[in-house]
């Protein structure tokens, strides 16, 4: 199955709609409910960094029936330094993205918990690639 | 715990979810950034927060949390009240301070969930 979805840069009222409408997809699938966690923590993660650092992003999902893969791709300032940007700690978000609860720099680490593989591409001034794979455990 | 003798304990409003007050709590989780309550596995507790934005209702959704408890006066909008809706949760406001709350609910049983 393929889904795609359409993220706007800035705008936390809409943060986290694909999550959760993937969340709705996965359920009607029976998916585990522990994996289920696992892809929405990861996607809406992922989300969140785009409305917090990019003008706009797509998410491509591909479910079948032993894993998801997602891609999100955004037009943005891009990363600098991807190492840095995984460790613990590490952030640039905004004074806003912080009053939203986010830009504690526990993002990237916490996809990374949440999924099989992950890999984060980036070119300064143009954008950022996330892919990420779950495997289900069932 | 049930969600009745928690809003009694805190001296609270129940402002979504008024039909689940026989609803059971076993754990809390006390905390204001989101990306913390991200990274808890437990599934089926309660969140007590001082953050109210929609976000603090996503962020309960994606991790499985369904009862918010918010602490220090803050109100919860009209569009925290129609996503929480969507999702089945129970919203309290509660004027006490997160330490209040945390530690009456402490005292009374609730387990932390580390």
């Amino acid at each position: 199955m393929h889904f795609e979805f359409q993220v706007e840069g800035g705008n936390f009222s809409k943060a986290g709609t694909a999550s959760s409408q993937l969340k709705k997809i996965l359920k009607q699938l029976n998916v585990d409910s522990r994996d289920i966690k696992r892809v929405v923590v990861a996607l809406y993660e992922a989300e969140v960094n785009v409305v917090a650092h990019a003008y706009q992003g797509v998410i491509i999902i591909d479910i079948d029936t032993e894993k998801i893969r997602i891609r999100i791709e955004d037009e943005g300032p891009g990363i600098k330094d991807i190492d840095l940007a995984m460790q613990q700690g590490f952030s640039t978000a905004s004074e806003l993205v912080r009053e939203m609860g986010f830009g504690a720099g526990m993002g990237l680490p916490n996809i990374k918990n949440n999924t099989d593989e992950l890999t984060v591409t980036s070119e300064v001034g143009k954008g950022t690639n996330v892919h990420m794979l779950i495997n289900f455990s069932i | 715990m049930k969600i009745k003798d928690i809003v009694e304990l805190l001296n609270a409003r129940v402002i979504v979810g008024q039909d689940q007050l026989d609803s059971e709590v076993g754990m809390a989780f006390s905390s204001d950034l989101m990306s913390d309550v991200l990274t808890v596995e437990t599934e089926n507790l309660m969140l007590i927060t001082g953050l109210a934005n929609v976000q603090t209702i996503r962020t309960a959704e994606m991790s499985d949390i369904n009862k918010i408890v918010f602490v220090r006066r803050k109100k919860v909008s009209d569009d925290m009240i129609r996503l929480a809706d969507e999702n089945d949760m129970i919203l309290i406001e509660c004027d006490y301070s997160m330490f209040k709350a945390s530690g009456i609910l402490y005292q009374s049983g609730v387990k932390p969930v580390y």
